[in-house]
């Protein structure tokens, strides 16, 4: 129960859908989504192959509570080989769309092969069918979604979509689902568009089955009082979102700033919760609509925000008069003080414009701040960038590039090459402030210690979404920990870790974590599912998919040297703020990390771990 | 002397009159401690969950003997997350 057991597998090439049969064996080991994707797709494919070859394939996959009435239930993940990285891929997103997957009764879709020509594909309650995609083929997320619903006249479908860039091989396309989800990370929309899979729309009405229905409600039950209860998911979260980090950040001195030039911005505030919710000069309207919640959620973070009329982007081009989705932290900390500029307008747009191209925003704007920084040195000049005056703080320029790189066109398409392979085509691959090729998030890790190894370390490249020990070093959940010291940060990452590649093979939210710990969370799982979910069952299978993530990473050719920070953070110390004068520690932590895994001195799972996590 | 109060998401409420964008200098006299400035703006203690001088947490334990000095940056959320 929970789980559909099945899945639906789409040959593109030879351009067959068939059902087969939920391992159910795999589905005890690994849960679902995140685990259970990770173990088909480390069976199916060859770990060496080129990502955007036919011979990689792409699994979109639900957890076993996706569906149910529990909170935030609504999640899917795209598992493959990253596009940007080369490493084990997996992207979550919430919205509606794996609600629909789940309740079309699939528990996961397994993409493979090559099409010959652009095709989406079509599920409704069981049964699927690849459609002619030649009228989306070049249209923005949001008129392909659009399309769809109009062309099967039904505005109930949920529609998951690549946009330009992601058919012109930016290295960082993402996926978007219902105009302003995405699976956002590490390129998956890349590989979708190298197959010639330009959208997938789904209608699901089955229902979800639950194996104690009784206790389950139960379980559910309480585990919404407990969000409803705590003042982060309660209160803090739905009225401020995630944004209200900006401040909080700056403020602790761990606010990359000018690809990491800097760890503190003067413009924070400009950019942050509480400028989201002033009233503007032109229009007396605060940036912030609404928020907004995704399926079964019960926290509501999201932001629906609209750009100032009278702005430069938006004042002669009224479809972007529009409330869509608005800034979230990760994405106002890359598109603004990664890059110097303090214009939330700007920002909004260029957001808006990441939503409607399909663009991970992170990567995106990492990447304009790495390439400000080659142009303000000197290394590249208007002659590369066509013309633009690409120095930090240009709003003109963001906004200006990220219509470009959504269409692959021009230096946006250099900017679509991510961080990496930019700034070692301009022979500074130190300015890359990037780990296994995906650029860094919102904290920097002079000032948030335990970041740094988690950085350093996580499966998917650089990434706060597997160890967020952001929550503990710098907000006290679940008990505050002190970020400028690396004692214990190893076993904290190793726990943040674990428990958040359960959450992410659930089929749930991790910001519920915000309140929940596993003891909320494995009744849930227990009633849900057949088998013995208990707390520490549930950690030992977190613990066995983080292996298995690194076994498929080191079977494709990393090596420890690849858990590594940019010399920046480890040589350059921090200027100002808290954190002044410090590097990150990272020399310290890792071999500490290592042996709290279990792992040899080179960051190989010993053969006694793999017995132990049961690979 | 004078220190800087910045207070965010739903304790701006509690900011001076005078306050900018979430910030507000403030005479205090010498040898304050954190918790005599929370208390002289009316602070809800049990909403004063991250709490910090020059950037740096001051635990609440610590509140009512950690003095400011001239110059200091206190600033002050409720529980609040992100990421």
């Amino acid at each position: 129960m929970a789980w559909a057991r099945k899945i639906l597998r789409v040959n593109l090439t030879k351009g067959t859908c068939a059902d087969e049969a939920l391992n159910m064996d795999w589905a005890q080991k690994y849960l679902g989504q995140r685990g259970l994707a990770t173990k088909y797709l480390t069976e199916e494919i060859d770990p060496k192959v080129d990502p955007l070859s036919p011979d990689n394939k792409m699994i979109m996959a639900t957890g076993p509570l996706t569906g149910t009435c529990a909170s935030t239930a609504g999640r899917y993940s795209v598992i493959t080989k990253g596009a940007l990285t080369g490493a084990i891929a997996c992207s979550n997103s919430g919205g509606f769309f794996g609600n629909e997957m789940k309740n079309a009764g699939y528990d996961m879709i397994i993409f493979e092969g090559k099409s010959p020509s652009p095709v989406y594909l079509f599920v409704q309650d069981g049964s699927a069918q690849l459609l002619d995609a030649a009228d989306y083929w070049g249209q923005s997320c949001w008129t392909t979604e659009e399309g769809i619903k109009e062309k099967h006249g039904d505005p109930l479908l949920r529609v998951a979509s690549i946009g330009v860039s992601g058919e012109k091989g930016v290295k960082f396309a993402c996926i978007v689902n219902d105009m302003d989800r995405a699976a956002g990370r590490s390129g998956v929309g890349t590989v979708m568009g190298s197959k010639n899979l330009k959208a997938v729309a789904i209608r699901g009405t089955l229902g979800v089955k639950v194996d104690d229905a009784s206790r389950f409600v139960d379980a559910v039950a309480a585990g919404k009082s407990v969000l409803a209860e705590n003042a982060v998911t309660g209160q803090g979260l739905p009225a401020f979102g995630t944004q209200v980090l900006m401040n909080v950040i700056n403020e602790s001195g761990a606010l990359p700033t000018r690809n990491h030039l800097d760890a503190q911005f003067d413009g924070a505030n400009n950019i942050s919760a509480e400028a989201m919710a002033e009233p503007r000069a032109s229009d007396g309207k605060p940036n912030l609509l609404t928020n907004a919640a995704c399926f079964g959620c019960t926290i509501a973070c999201g932001r629906v925000s609209t750009v100032e009329r009278t702005h430069y982007t938006v004042k002669d081009r009224p479809e972007y008069h529009v409330a869509s989705g608005g800034l979230e932290y990760e994405a106002a900390w890359a598109l603004g003080a990664a890059t110097g500029i303090d214009d939330l307008n700007a920002l909004t747009f260029a957001n808006f414009i990441c939503n409607e191209q399909g663009l991970d925003p992170i990567s995106f704007g990492a990447t304009v701040g790495a390439a400000m920084e080659l142009f303000e040195d000197g290394t590249i000049t208007t002659k590369e960038t066509g013309g633009i005056e690409l120095k930090f703080g240009s709003a003109e320029a963001l906004t200006t590039l990220v219509e470009l790189c959504g269409k692959g066109e021009g230096f946006g398409a250099e900017i679509g090459l991510g961080s990496k392979l930019l700034c070692e085509k301009y022979g500074r691959p130190e300015l890359s402030m990037s780990v296994k090729g995906q650029e860094f998030p919102a904290y920097d890790s002079r000032g948030i210690q335990g970041m740094g190894l988690a950085y350093a370390t996580s499966n998917r490249g650089a990434c706060h979404l597997r160890g967020y020990t952001v929550a503990s070093e710098i907000l006290g959940i679940p008990e505050k920990t002190d970020p400028l010291v690396t004692d214990g940060k190893a076993g904290l990452v190793k726990a943040f870790q674990d428990a958040t590649a359960v959450v992410d093979s659930a089929g749930i939210c991790v910001f519920t974590t915000f309140a929940w710990s596993m003891d909320d969370i494995a009744p849930q799982i227990d009633a849900a599912c057949e088998g013995d979910w208990s707390v520490e069952n549930c950690m030992a299978a977190g613990e066995r998919i983080w292996n298995l993530e690194r076994k498929f990473n080191l079977d494709a050719g990393f090596v420890g040297k690849d858990d590594n920070l940019p010399a920046r953070l480890l040589k350059d110390a921090a200027k100002t703020g808290p954190a002044k004068g410090k590097t990150n520690g990272l020399d310290i932590m890792l071999p500490e990390y290592y042996a709290a895994r279990g792992w040899t001195v080179e960051g190989i799972p010993s053969n006694e771990t793999l017995d132990r996590v049961a690979l | 002397m004078l220190i800087r109060v910045k207070l965010y998401a739903m304790l701006a409420d509690y900011l001076p009159a005078s306050a900018v964008k979430n910030e507000a200098d403030m005479e205090v006299a010498d040898g304050t401690v954190v918790k005599q400035v929370l208390s002289s703006l009316q602070m809800p203690m049990e909403q004063c969950h991250l709490v910090l001088v020059n950037g740096v947490f001051v635990a609440p334990s610590e509140r009512d003997t950690r003095t400011l000095a001239d110059g200091d940056a206190l600033a002050v959320w409720p529980p609040v997350a992100g990421g």
